[in-house]
């Protein structure tokens, strides 16, 4: 752990706080504003959830002074970083605090989405619980709405509720610009050229679940944010001459040396169940 | 691998032990020799015949070599080879006679060959069943999508034209396929793979139990029903996407309250992580005999396939698939008889609107 918090240090203002952002595995935390830690009324509550409270809160504002041994001084860094945590999920519901996040989420600090269909779009931190010590930090894609895993091991340890539920979905209620466009496109499992049965009947059902939402939109005149509005039934063409695509590719794979798989393993009642 | 065996390593081993290159699995000779299995490669490569025997360890077939072949097997018996490198090197020695601009062309020739043959090797009956044992051991790593409770993947191809895209993994609980966490990854051609092996893989294992993450396995935990070993369109009901589903999509709320899809930041993709509560819907063939009994018309199969997609709110009742829509209020009644009371929350009404 690096030094901080000696008495020549107290000229800075942030010094605490600097220090645990730029900390590695704390890169998905932005910089809480000295006003808004100074304001009790932003920490409603918190006295209860952290030990040492007062103590914590004066290393967070770098203003601690208490002159105690080691044990003790790691037991209120300790609290220190969960108080930080916690306020954090308050400060970033805040205006100054989503804007903040906002500047990290335009730089990708948050990683990008590991979906394929979703062309490396940022992510944002969210958590599964508001409570702490529940579940760990993910990561929230707004193009695909869904949520994964972080990659790093350092990132899955941090608590959720840092971060909090609501956090990232307000940030794109706020700046409802952001929102990105939502796609049809996506994965069709494939064997020799030819779609899957089974995955194939559920991308059916999945469309015409899709479809019937986009009407429901369009009846409430609200925009679905699909690439391109109105194109439900154009799509079914499109689809249509993919697979004619498809099966020409399977003629010319077949005049090669596609033989080596399916026959190879002998499958008719496999063949049987591809479409 | 280790450097310390006196044996030289092969091609092939050293190539599949690269670093980035965990997810090939090693071709059998047996496969690259038998002619058949190469049809149409020698167009797809420079320098075929030389980028073969490299990754067979062939001796060029040179008149003056013969000297250089001794010198060389002594200078491999010895065990200099260097991990990773030791395709490259061997290659440099045995080809000495040839002009560098050539070698380079062969070494990456060579590499693209393997890859060619690769994709059609992990389709074949032994290599299929090699991918498999490393899809036992985690080579491939895990989906990074939460609700897939660490399902492990395997690599796939979006194309099976060399050059076009990088390698990728195909989560089978999702469907879907994601970017390899790794940057190394970001280098080996998804060709290598192909667009097949995928669901081959999944068409091939059926018994697989996909719906276990890796740690269930681990504790072979068995949970087996009859209604798990439901058949569907050539699959187990429950190796289809189980990891989608009502209980598998991520449902935005602010403090609690659902976000409503009237929003203009509301929830317009979860169709994607969606699926019917009761897959037999989907089972065509079922359908086609429900619908037509013995003697069905096969002009009249599209029908069905509209009727299924019509009613976006049947979530699994055959009846309420094979009615056209019949009203807003009846059809949302009907979900919410079939909505398991673990899922109507606080806020079900306001997500209806
Ligand atoms: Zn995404
Ligand atoms: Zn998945």
């Amino acid at each position: 752990m690096d030094d901080y918090g000696t008495e020549s240090d107290s000229d800075y203002t942030s010094y605490w706080r600097d220090w645990f952002i730029s900390s590695r595995g704390n890169e998905y935390f932005c910089e809480i504003d000295e006003e808004y830690l100074t304001d009790r009324f932003n920490l409603t509550g918190l006295n209860t959830e952290v030990q040492y409270y007062q103590y914590a809160l004066d290393l967070v504002t770098d203003v601690f002074d208490l002159d105690c041994d080691d044990e003790m001084r790691e037991t209120i860094e300790k609290s220190a970083r969960h108080l930080y945590g916690l306020v954090h999920a308050r400060y970033i519901v805040s205006t100054r605090g989503l804007s903040k996040m906002l500047e990290k989420y335009k730089k990708a600090d948050f990683g990008k989405c590991p979906r394929v269909m979703c062309n490396s779009h940022p992510l944002l931190p969210m958590g599964l619980s508001d409570v702490p010590n529940l579940k760990p930090v993910k990561l929230y894609c707004a193009r695909c709405e869904d949520t994964y895993n972080p990659k790093s091991s350092r990132h899955a340890s941090i608590d959720g509720a840092y971060f909090g539920t609501s956090f990232h979905n307000i940030l794109f209620q706020v700046y409802p610009a952001l929102v990105p466009a939502k796609s049809t496109e996506r994965y069709i499992p494939r064997v020799y050229g030819f779609k899957v049965h089974a995955a194939a009947a559920l991308v059916r059902w999945q469309n015409g679940v899709r479809d019937s939402m986009r009407r429901r939109l369009r009846k409430m005149e609200v925009e679905s944010g699909f690439n391109g509005e109105d194109e439900i039934e154009e799509e079914e063409e499109e689809e249509e001459e993919e697979e004619e695509g498809d099966d020409q590719q399977l003629a010319e794979y077949r005049g090669g040396a596609a033989a080596a798989g399916p026959s190879g393993l002998g499958g008719d009642s496999q063949m049987g169940s591809v479409a | 691998m280790s450097t310390s065996s006196g044996t030289p390593e092969s091609w092939i081993s050293s190539f599949c032990s690269l670093l980035g290159h965990e997810y090939f699995a090693e071709v059998s000779e047996e496969f690259i020799e038998d002619d058949f299995n190469l049809t149409g490669l020698q167009t797809q490569v420079a320098m075929y015949k030389e980028a073969l025997e490299m990754i067979l360890d062939v001796e060029p077939e040179e008149d003056d070599d013969e000297e250089d072949e001794d010198e060389e097997d002594e200078e491999d018996a010895s065990g200099d080879v260097q991990d990773g490198m030791a395709g490259r090197a061997h290659g440099e020695r045995r080809h000495h006679s040839r002009v560098a601009s050539d070698l380079s062309v062969i070494e990456s020739s060579a590499e693209m060959l393997y890859g060619l043959i690769h994709q059609r090797f992990i389709c074949s009956r032994a290599g299929i069943q090699q991918m498999s044992e490393k899809y036992e051991l985690g080579h491939f790593g895990v989906c990074p999508r939460y609700n897939c409770n660490q399902t492990r993947t395997l690599p796939v191809g979006l194309s099976d034209i060399p050059g076009e895209d990088t390698v990728k993994l195909f989560c089978p609980s999702c469907l879907d396929v994601y970017v390899p966490p790794n940057s190394r990854f970001q280098t080996v051609d998804g060709a290598f793979f192909g667009r097949t092996f995928g669901a081959l893989f999944l068409l091939t294992f059926p018994e697989y139990d996909l719906s276990r993450s890796g740690a269930e396995t681990a504790a072979q935990l068995t949970r087996t029903t009859t209604d798990d070993l439901v058949m569907i369109n050539g699959m187990y009901a429950r190796n289809i996407a189980p990891g989608l589903g009502r209980d598998k999509i991520y449902e935005p709320k602010i403090y609690g309250f659902r976000v409503s899809e009237l929003a203009r930041s509301g929830p317009r993709m979860q169709w994607l992580r969606d699926k019917p509560d009761d897959m037999t819907i989907l089972d065509e063939a079922r359908w086609f005999a429900y619908e037509h009994g013995e003697h069905g018309a096969d002009s009249e199969d599209d029908d069905e396939d509209e009727n299924m997609n019509v009613n976006s709110n049947n979530r699994g009742s055959r009846h309420a698939a094979r009615r056209r829509l019949a009203g807003h209020a009846a059809l949302r009644q009907r979900r919410q008889q079939n909505r398991s009371p673990m899922n109507v929350d606080a806020n079900g009404a306001e997500s209806e609107l």
